[in-house]
Parts: C-alpha cells; structure tokens; sequence
C-alpha cells in the first residue's frame, strides 16, 4: 500500500491549514457562502438537503486498518456514528458540522488521507479494481497506475477549473470490476504482442442524462507514456469541451459531437507535442511508487486448505457464504473475502463506526491489515487464508457483515435519493431495503444467481441504474414519486446501456414490478443461464408483456 | 482594480482599447484579437508597445506565431469556473516561448493565483479591490508541494524526491 513521504505529509498539513483558513473567513462572514461555494467543494464538502456531507477520498479503494480506525473516529466523533461507503469508493459522512470540518481533515492527513477532488469540476478521486493485487490473470497492479494518476491530477493547475467533473477508472483484469466502460477515461492495462505491457484507452463513457459506453481511442498505449498521454486527453477537452450548458459539458458529448475519429485525432495531435516532455514520470519514481504495492508475505500454502473444506461440508450457513462471498485468490490456500454491506431492510453502503472498527481489527488479524471498497458499496478483505475463513465469517456474523448475498438480487447499489440528496425526485434506499425485504430468502436469490439491481433518485445516476441488469431510476409524477425500470444494463467487459421498458411505476409498485421482472426471467431462462443473458437471448418484449399485462 | 506584478502592486501603464476608435500615438495599448487581426499592419507601425487581449474561447494557436510582436498577452477570465486560459497560458510560454507580461484579468480571485501563476501567469488584475501584496504572497505560500510539472520553476516532488535520496 503506498505510504506517504515527507512531501506528502507537508502537502496535507498545508492543505488543511489553507482550509482551516477559509472556513474561518466563511464564519466570521469575510467570504460570502457564494464565495466560498468553490472552496469548499475543492475539499468535497457539500450543502444538502438537511446540513453538510464531507465526501472523503479512498484512493482506488483501498485502505489500512489503521486508517479505516480513523474513519470510525470520525464517524464516531463529528457525525451520529456511522459513515456511507458510495459507488467512487469514497466515504461519506452525512452530518458534520462546519465549525469541524478542518479538524476533521487534520484528523485524516494524520493517516495519510484528505478529501481533495471528491468534488468540483476537476479529476476526480481515481478508481481501480477492488481485487487489485490479489485477482488471478491481473497483468500488473492497477493501484500502482491509479496513485501515479492521483500524485499527478492532485491540484494539477491547469485542469482544476474543466468544463466538469471528470473521473478515471483504471483495471488490469480481463474481468471489469472497475466499471471503466461508464468512466471519462476507462484504462484497461494490456500486453502488446511483443509482451509489452501498456493500456487500452477509452474516454467518454459516462451515465447521467445522456449515458455512453467509451470508445476505444487508443488500442496500445506504452505505460512510460500515460501521463503525457492523459495530459494530452484532458487538454482537448479543457479547451474544447462545452461550458455553455452544464448538461452537455462533460467529455462524453465532446466525443459524442465530434465524433471518436475526430477526437482521437485532436489527442494524437497535442500528445505528439508533449510526449517525452517533462510531464512523462521519471523512470526511479515510478519504480518508488511500484515497490510499495508489492504483494504482502504470503505463505506458502496447498491450493486448498483441508479445514476450509471439512467445514464447508459440514456447515450448510457456512458454505453458502462461502459460495457467494468469497472469490479465488491467485496465491494457493488464500481468498479473497467480501463483507456484504447489504443487510436485509438497511441502506446500502451504510457501516457503523463499530463495524468499521471490528474490520480494522479483523484485517489485522486475517489480513495484511488491508482492506478495499468495492464500487458496489461492500468492503473486502483481499488476502485471507482458507484456513483463517471458518473463524472469520463467524466473528463477520455477530457484526450483521456476513450477509451472503454478494451480485445477486439483494446486493443493491443506491445513491442516498431524497433522504439525503438536493438534487433528487425520488427515494432510492426505501426501495432497496423493500427489494432486499422481498427476496430475503436466501435459497431464492442464490438461485436467481448474478442478479444486478442499481437504483438511482434522479437523472444524475449516482445509482449506476443505466448498467443495472435491472435498473430503477427515480422520476417525479404530479410531486408523486415513481420508478422507471430499465433492463439489460451491464458495466463490465461486456458493458451495455439497459433500455427503459415502459411507463413508471409508483412506490407502492415498484417491487411487485421488480419481482415480476424476476418471475419472468425464471420462467425462461436456460439451465444455468444469468438473468442478463435471458435478456440478451430474450430480448425486452416478454418482460414489457408480464409487467403491463394487467394494465 | 489592483495590478500585482512581481509580487507588487503596481500602476497600470497600458490603455486598453476598443475594437476601433483612435489610439494615442505614444502610449503603449492593448487591442482585441479582432482589431489586431484586422489591423495588424498599422498596428505593427506604431513605435509604442502593443499588448493583446484574449477572451476565454480564442485559443493559444490563435496569436501563436504572431507572439513575440506582443509585450503583453491578458487573458480575461470571465468568471473562475471558465478554465480554459490556463490551458491558453500554458501553451503561449511553453509551446509559442511567450517570454512578455502574461496577464489575468476579469475574475480573478484570491484563491485562483498560485494555479495561475503555475501556468506561466505574471500579473494578475485582482477582482478583489482589497487585494494586497501581502495576500499575494499568502496565497503563493500556502502549498509549497507540486505534483506536477507546470509552466514555472518549481521542481515537482516527481523529481525532488529523488534529488534527496541521491543526495543522501
């Protein structure tokens, strides 16, 4: 895990007094809250609906224990004790109030974290693969890519002020669990045919009103080249993207508009001008940075631990869990660990300050002391012995983190919606923890198999709902709240924008109509066959049928 | 509004034209892009300095090759969110070797300048009529840490890192 240096340290010390410097001049009323608006989204602190929300940066998701025990300090200490974990694998806190804000970024650059970029027209806070470094078939460790790109989009003075936001995902696995394909920029790390290892560039994929897949614009890019290139990249649209309507400002219309050829062509053009340049990371800091994210010290173990599967056998909870929530490591006799932050009738994503505390402790004890967030709003435990799982899945159980649910029915993304949000028509967790309430019975979802829901309050799609296999998205009728269902959505390797199946349903509806979805597929799927190749095989037409047959 | 140049408050000595209209043969003035692309000839006759003004959406390569008839270039910002001059500045010194007086003008705020002045910004028009050398100073002092290589001098940690090591 990278670990900050001095000059690191000095960047959020300094960082956190200049804030400290704004909100005084916000309370003693020297900055009006207009003026002060652009400041403090710079340190991704919002106005919402009921009070502040300090959206802290978990860079590409992963965390020490030690700084997951900070999280719960704050949580525990500036809000009501609990903290959200959302869709960019940041954390959020719901109730802090202003006054504390620089304290609690004092307390986060104390462990090497800050809140730089979570919001605010500029780059992002970068996203990976959440099995990063532990994922059979990886070509190479995403984080290593993903920090260089935080080091070098982090106050980057020419790029702070874009036409809006902008957010870059990057995964070196042949399967996408970093949804690259709905990003600005999608890296997905490849090997040339020479062996050459370098990345496969996407740019304007994106949700929102107008949602796009990214389009390939490069299909080898050498990895010494990546800064120049992204440079090149955020250029064209720095100058070129538009600022005339915010709703047709982010890189996905630019490329949308121009077209891909026409794009590609403008970033081959600058990037011909820069690359080689100064912007190009030097050969001894990539290597500094790449040292720290070498695999901890496994030991040398048998592919399968003869305990972990006396146990499976014997225990029939156990082996579920097993079956839905682990994943297999590329180090023999380990496994890759995920905690399900989706217990049946809660909000998705939500952990308490005492739950973030026991995971702490638990990594410490089974882990490295490393753990991830998923953008599916779970926690994992990346490098676990088989041996160890039997004694942590029963210390998870207590905790209300052993839910066995991981991709299917009840393992729902949600965006906060109306409880929360300014910007939102409708609820979202209500009807995730409804959805979660009717297929509770967890021989059902495990045999409804990978079962995508994402649900979104508004057009903005902050609940992913467009790469939900099912997607609710929020919509307001006449102040009444109803959902509009889209099917066919994927965000991995083989993305796709689900398409609306007809009118919305009303609150009282929307989980019957969900459920009829699901009779539907059961009622045609082949042997063995997922609900998102039903539909592909299938199509939308039985589906439209069941759900507006009464009608 | 106080021009600070240098770290200093200063007078401003340019006249800043109209895109037509009379300009007083000795002063040194600025035109916009228009005047200069319709005027250059006459323009170029005049023995006072000739500066130019760039609104957010003319871009570097507009007055690229012509940069060095130029002793001053003002980018106008016309609110802090609209962040293409920097991108504009960027490329005048680094790709077009602009070495005059690069100015920012329109809004201009306090908490904008270090990232102006990363991108090769010399001058600053501040929006702010309390704007003080003093607070010019603060805002270049309050992050003393780059990640990145810009259009000014200072070695970015990419690089500094790796002088302290060798020189330990």
């Amino acid at each position: 895990m990278y670990t900050y240096d001095a000059f690191d340290e000095t960047f959020v010390t300094e960082r956190v007094a200049q804030f400290r410097d704004q909100v005084a001049r916000r309370l003693s009323g020297e900055l009006t809250e207009d003026q002060f608006r652009p400041l403090r989204l710079m340190n991704g602190l919002y106005l919402q609906l009921h009070a502040y929300m300090l959206r802290v940066a978990i860079p590409y998701g992963t965390l020490t224990s030690i700084q997951l025990r900070r999280l719960a300090h704050i949580a525990r200490r500036y809000d009501k004790g609990y903290g959200h974990f959302t869709t960019r694998q940041n954390i959020q806190y719901n109730w802090p109030a202003l006054k504390d804000t620089p304290d609690i970024l004092a307390d986060l650059a104390e462990v090497g974290m800050h809140a730089i970029q979570t919001s605010g027209n500029c780059i992002r806070n970068v996203t990976a693969d959440q099995f990063a470094g532990a994922a059979a078939g990886e070509i190479e460790d995403p984080r290593i890519w993903a920090e260089i790109i935080r080091q070098w989009s982090t106050l980057h003075p020419e790029f702070s002020f874009l036409p809006r936001k902008f957010k870059i995902a990057v995964t070196a696995s042949p399967n996408d669990r970093a949804a690259i394909a709905v990003h600005d920029i999608g890296l997905k790390m490849v090997r040339d045919q020479h062996g050459e290892v370098g990345f496969t560039v996407y740019v304007g994929g994106g949700m929102g009103r107008t949602p796009f897949i990214g389009k390939e614009i490069r299909a080898f890019l050498p990895k010494a080249h990546l800064l120049s290139y992204l440079e090149a990249v955020l250029r064209v649209y720095n100058q070129h993207g538009r600022r005339d309507n915010m709703f047709k400002s982010r890189i996905k219309i630019l490329v949308h508009e121009i077209g891909a050829d026409a794009f590609r062509e403008r970033v081959e053009t600058e990037w011909a001008a820069i690359k080689d340049g100064p912007v190009e990371l030097p050969a001894e800091e990539l290597a500094r940075i790449a040292e720290q994210f070498a695999p901890p010290a496994f030991e040398t173990l048998a592919a399968v631990a003869p305990e972990f599967e006396m146990r499976r056998f014997e225990d029939r909870a156990f082996a579920r869990w097993a079956r839905a929530n682990l994943f297999p490591h590329r180090q023999p006799g380990y496994a890759i660990v995920n905690l399900s932050l989706k217990p049946e009738g809660e909000p998705p994503g939500d952990a308490s300050a005492e739950q973030m505390d026991a995971v702490a402790d638990l990594a410490d004890r089974f882990g490295f002391g490393d753990i991830r967030v998923t953008h599916e709003q779970n926690l994992v435990l990346p490098h676990v012995r088989q041996k160890d799982l039997y004694e942590l899945w029963q210390a998870l159980l207590p905790l209300g983190l052993a839910t066995p649910n991981i991709g299917t029915v009840t393992d729902i993304i949600a965006c906060p919606g109306l409880d929360y949000c300014s910007l939102a028509n409708a609820r979202s967790i209500n009807v995730a923890e409804d959805i979660t309430r009717r297929f509770s019975d967890l021989d059902r979802a495990h045999d409804l198999g990978e079962l995508k829901i994402k649900i979104s309050g508004c057009i903005n799609a902050c609940g992913h709902h467009h790469v939900g296999h099912i997607g609710i998205l929020g919509v307001d009728k006449k102040g009444e709240e109803h959902y509009q269902i889209t099917l066919g959505g994927d965000a991995t390797e083989t993305a796709s924008i689900g398409e609306i199946v007809g009118p919305a349903f009303s609150a009282a509806r929307i989980v019957d109509a969900v459920e009829t979805v699901v009779t539907t597929y059961v009622g045609h799927r082949a042997p063995g066959e997922r609900f998102l190749d039903t539909y592909r095989r299938i199509g939308m037409k039985p589906f439209k049928d069941s759900l507006y047959a009464t009608h | 509004m106080p021009l600070i140049k240098d770290g200093e408050v200063v007078a401003d000595v340019w006249m800043h034209a109209g895109d037509e209209g009379p300009l007083p043969p000795d002063q040194p003035v600025t035109v916009p892009l228009a005047r200069w692309q319709r005027e250059r000839a006459s323009l170029l006759a005049r023995s006072a300095p000739l500066g130019i003004r760039l609104t957010s959406d003319q871009l570097a390569p507009e007055i690229g090759a012509d940069a060095g008839h130029f002793a001053v270039i003002v980018l106008v910002f016309p609110s802090f969110r609209d962040g293409r001059p920097y991108s504009t500045a960027r490329l005048l010194r680094e790709r077009y070797g602009f070495r005059g007086e690069l100015r920012a003008s329109g809004d201009v705020l306090r908490d904008q300048l270090l990232f102006m002045q990363r991108c090769g910004i010399d001058a600053f028009d501040i929006a702010d009529k309390a704007a003080t050398a003093e607070a010019w100073r603060q805002a270049m002092a309050e992050i003393s840490v780059f990640y990145q290589p810009a259009s000014d001098q200072r070695v970015p940690v990419t690089r500094l890192r790796h002088r302290a090591r060798a020189a330990e």
